[in-house]
């Protein structure tokens, strides 16, 4: 079924101007389909001989599906050829458009491919029998080596979304690869959250019908785009309250400047505030279980490892790589670990290992100079803590008003989960650490 | 380091083991006074005497059959069979006898027997002097299956032929034998059962053996330098135990693969490679995995005909060329 206009989704077939048997020429009218706007001419793509009717005149059928077959004529109409199965392999040759007689293998030296019948209609891709990906039942996955299909399931790519540029139209690993360089790459483990939540970046949307609008571009939703915006969706549906502290943060950038002459000419990343904030969160974690929580519905489940998710702003959205066990990590090893995550994060290399099992997550905007924000939540995790920028401010220290240096944290919390009193204890005691940043490491 | 002969290199070890062991000794057609077909004997028998460097009738089954039999009893035989192809004669002694003795009497004897037989086409011998048909061996348990390529390889390989307890096939090629390359001097073995990466490369692995291994080296460096093509080139050496782990280890890390070998295609060495590759590599193929091998006729003679039925450097780069190209982005 090609698609006939620009809105179409789904055809219709009016009428067959032709009989299973009967020889088409290429570009002779074969059908007339109805579209969600006009009764269109279909012609045929192929010469050949009309084997096969796979969709009924008043049959309907989506973009893209194999509706007849078109062939040598050896295939036509034997009874029972049109179930399922034919059409399977309707669609499975249905991209060939290599020179006739090599099928989908190929023409390597061992001879060449199984099928000759090609689908009236070049199907956008090609089922792999026997391949589930996990896309759903009935999901169409385009031919894919097994390197491609290894790369796209690393990278979250949705081989669905891609097209083929090896022989056939196999997606072979360059174009899983390119695909991820180009629309960013965000997949959605089974192990739990992996996309954390800007706040304050999502205004209203504009609701349907902007697409009609000339001076309106529509974007495509890369995959990244689409996991993120659900699972930001999905944090709406719990009941969020936040609290805030501003805390001194002199002593705390002290430590940090310390740290890193400390550690100069040593192997390993430079510390980063960021990197002591993931470091005394942990710790408080480890101390306070009920903040280290997820809502699961009909119970709470209380995370007995502490990893900490850090989100990682990319060219197309949001990933939220994970530090596991970041309370029994030293600092260095922390430290190390969260800026290779954060570097495969900006390559589009983070496995879904890397973006798994995250109990708490941090986002620090303190770099893009941000004040004060709130995150929104990264389900089902019971809390977030955004992190602002540590500047210069007058504060009150000894009843003097004095230069110092402050930050602003701000913790969303899931109050189905977790209550004022028990979230404002872990922030208070986080601020107290922060304020006194030696004890993030005893 | 010197550089010598395939054909040199074998002759010295042959040497070197029977000056080393008394144990070992030489049997075979015309290998004493005429020095062998090929040369390799040539001076053994005058050096070491008729009882160490026998004469035989043309005989296959009648010297093998010897030579396993003083094998069980703790000598050290090396058979040279003039060619592979007349090993059929003697396939009996190797496959029933050689082969099985080990298992067949509990462990109680070995056959510490080394044939030496030369294949290979491309000399206008005729289809039946011109055969590769080392994997009807290879296919047997209980025998052990070389084919060195290189004369480092071919003095190493014999040396450890010659010290291990078990019967093995020592494969040579009539093209190989003129060849040239540097050979350490000091005593040493290669271990059976173990491949070479010869050439590392990045963007496909070529698998071959023997002569073919040379012709891989070839076009490898070839597409180098005309295509960019970083071509990595696995050298069997051993067709059993065949190094299963060394082949997917390359193929892992270059996506692709293609199996250069110079006998059939059908059931040929390229099948188990390919085989152990989708076994041991599947998720990191990025493209089918080609077989080059000779066309299925019996060769012919004829120079042209010859030629153009055993694999060439020319198809061997256009393989190479087909399997990078189609799993290249083109955007």
């Amino acid at each position: 079924m090609p698609r006939l206009s620009d809105t179409m989704e789904e055809g219709t077939v009016a009428r067959w101007l032709k009989r299973p048997g009967e020889k088409v020429a290429r570009g002779e009218t074969i059908a007339e389909i109805d579209t969600d706007k006009a009764t269109m001419d279909l012609e045929a793509f192929e010469g050949g001989v009309l084997e096969q009717v796979l969709v009924q005149e008043g049959g309907t059928a989506a973009i893209g599906a194999p509706i007849a077959v078109i062939g040598d004529g050896s295939g036509t109409g034997g009874p029972g050829t049109a179930g399922p199965s034919a059409a399977t392999k309707a669609t499975a040759t249905a991209r060939s458009e290599a020179p006739a007689g090599a099928g989908p293998a190929g023409a390597g030296p061992a001879g060449a491919g199984p099928a000759s019948a090609r689908a009236v209609a070049p199907a956008p891709r090609a089922q792999t029998p026997g391949e589930d990906l996990g896309n759903g039942a009935g999901a169409s996955v385009p031919r894919s080596s097994p390197l491609a299909r290894r790369t796209a399931r690393r990278l979250g790519i949705d081989l669905v979304t891609l097209r083929g540029s090896g022989p056939g139209g196999r997606v072979v690993r360059a174009d899983v690869e390119n695909a991820a360089a180009v629309g960013g790459v965000l997949p959605e483990g089974p192990a739990g959250p992996v996309a954390g939540a800007l706040a304050g970046t999502a205004g209203a949307l504009p609701n349907g019908g902007a697409g009609a609008l000339a001076d309106v571009e529509e974007v495509p939703l890369s995959q990244i785009r689409r996991v993120t915006a659900e699972r930001l969706s999905k944090s709406l549906e719990a009941p969020h309250f936040y609290l805030t502290s501003i805390i001194d943060a002199e002593r705390l950038l002290a430590f940090r400047a310390e740290a890193v002459r400390a550690t100069a000419g040593q192997e390993g990343a430079r510390v980063t505030v960021t990197d002591l904030l993931v470091k005394a969160c942990a710790k408080l974690l480890r101390a306070h279980p009920e903040v280290n929580s997820a809502w699961a519905g009909d119970r709470i489940l209380r995370y007995r490892r502490v990893n900490v998710g850090i989100a990682v702003a990319v060219p197309d959205g949001l990933v939220v790589p994970v530090v596991k066990d970041a309370d029994m990590k030293p600092l260095s090893e922390l430290s190390s670990e969260a800026h290779a995550l954060a570097a495969k994060a900006r390559e589009g290399k983070l496995s879904l290992e890397d973006m798994s099992g995250g109990t708490f997550t941090l986002s620090n905007l303190g770099m893009f100079g941000i004040d004060h924000f709130t995150a929104v939540l990264n389900p089902p995790q019971a809390a977030i803590l955004a992190v602002g920028a540590a500047k210069p401010e007058a504060v009150v220290r000894d009843g003097a008003v004095v230069a110092g240096t402050t930050m602003r944290l701000a913790l969303s919390i899931d109050h189905r989960t977790l209550d004022g009193a028990t979230a404002a204890r872990f922030l208070a005691e986080l601020r107290e650490l922060l304020e006194d940043p030696l004890r993030i490491l005893l | 380091m010197p550089e010598v002969t395939y054909r040199q290199a074998l002759h010295d070890t042959l040497r070197a083991e029977m000056l080393a062991d008394d144990s070992v000794f030489l049997i075979g057609e015309e290998i004493g006074l005429f020095e062998g077909s090929y040369k390799i004997t040539a001076g053994l028998l005058a050096e070491f005497g008729p009882r160490r460097v026998r004469d035989t009738p043309i005989s296959e089954e009648g010297f093998v059959g010897a030579a396993i039999g003083a094998a069980m009893l703790g000598l050290r035989p090396v058979v040279e069979i003039m060619t592979i192809n007349f090993s059929l004669l003697a396939i009996d002694q190797v496959i029933n006898h050689a082969a099985k003795a080990r298992s067949m009497f509990g462990g109680q004897v070995s056959v510490p027997m080394v044939i030496r037989t030369p294949g290979g086409g491309g000399q206008q011998l005729g289809a039946s002097h011109s055969q590769n048909i080392e994997v009807y061996y290879a296919h047997c348990p209980g025998l052990k299956v070389v084919a060195p390529a290189t004369p480092a390889d071919a003095k190493g390989l014999l040396t450890a032929a010659i010290h291990d307890d078990d019967p093995v096939m020592f494969v040579e090629n009539l093209g190989l034998y003129n060849t040239k390359g540097e050979v350490p001097e000091e005593p040493y073995t290669t271990e059976i059962g173990r491949a070479a990466v010869v050439r590392e490369g990045s963007d496909i692995t070529v698998v071959s053996y023997s002569r073919a291994t040379l012709m891989a080296l070839d076009v490898a460096r070839h597409l180098e330098e005309t295509d960019g093509i970083s071509v990595e080139v696995v050298d069997l050496r051993s067709l059993r135990p065949l190094d299963r782990e060394t082949i997917c280890a390359s193929v892992r890390k270059t996506t692709r693969a293609v199996v250069a070998e110079d006998d059939w295609l059908s059931y040929g060495v390229g099948a188990e490679v390919v085989a152990t590759i989708q076994e041991g590599a599947f998720d990191y193929l990025d493209a089918p995995v080609r077989r080059l091998a000779a066309a299925e006729v019996p060769l012919p003679y004829s120079k042209p005909l010859e030629t153009a039925a055993m694999p060439s450097a020319v198809d061997l780069a256009r393989f190479i060329r087909q399997a990078v190209d189609e799993s290249t982005y083109r955007g």
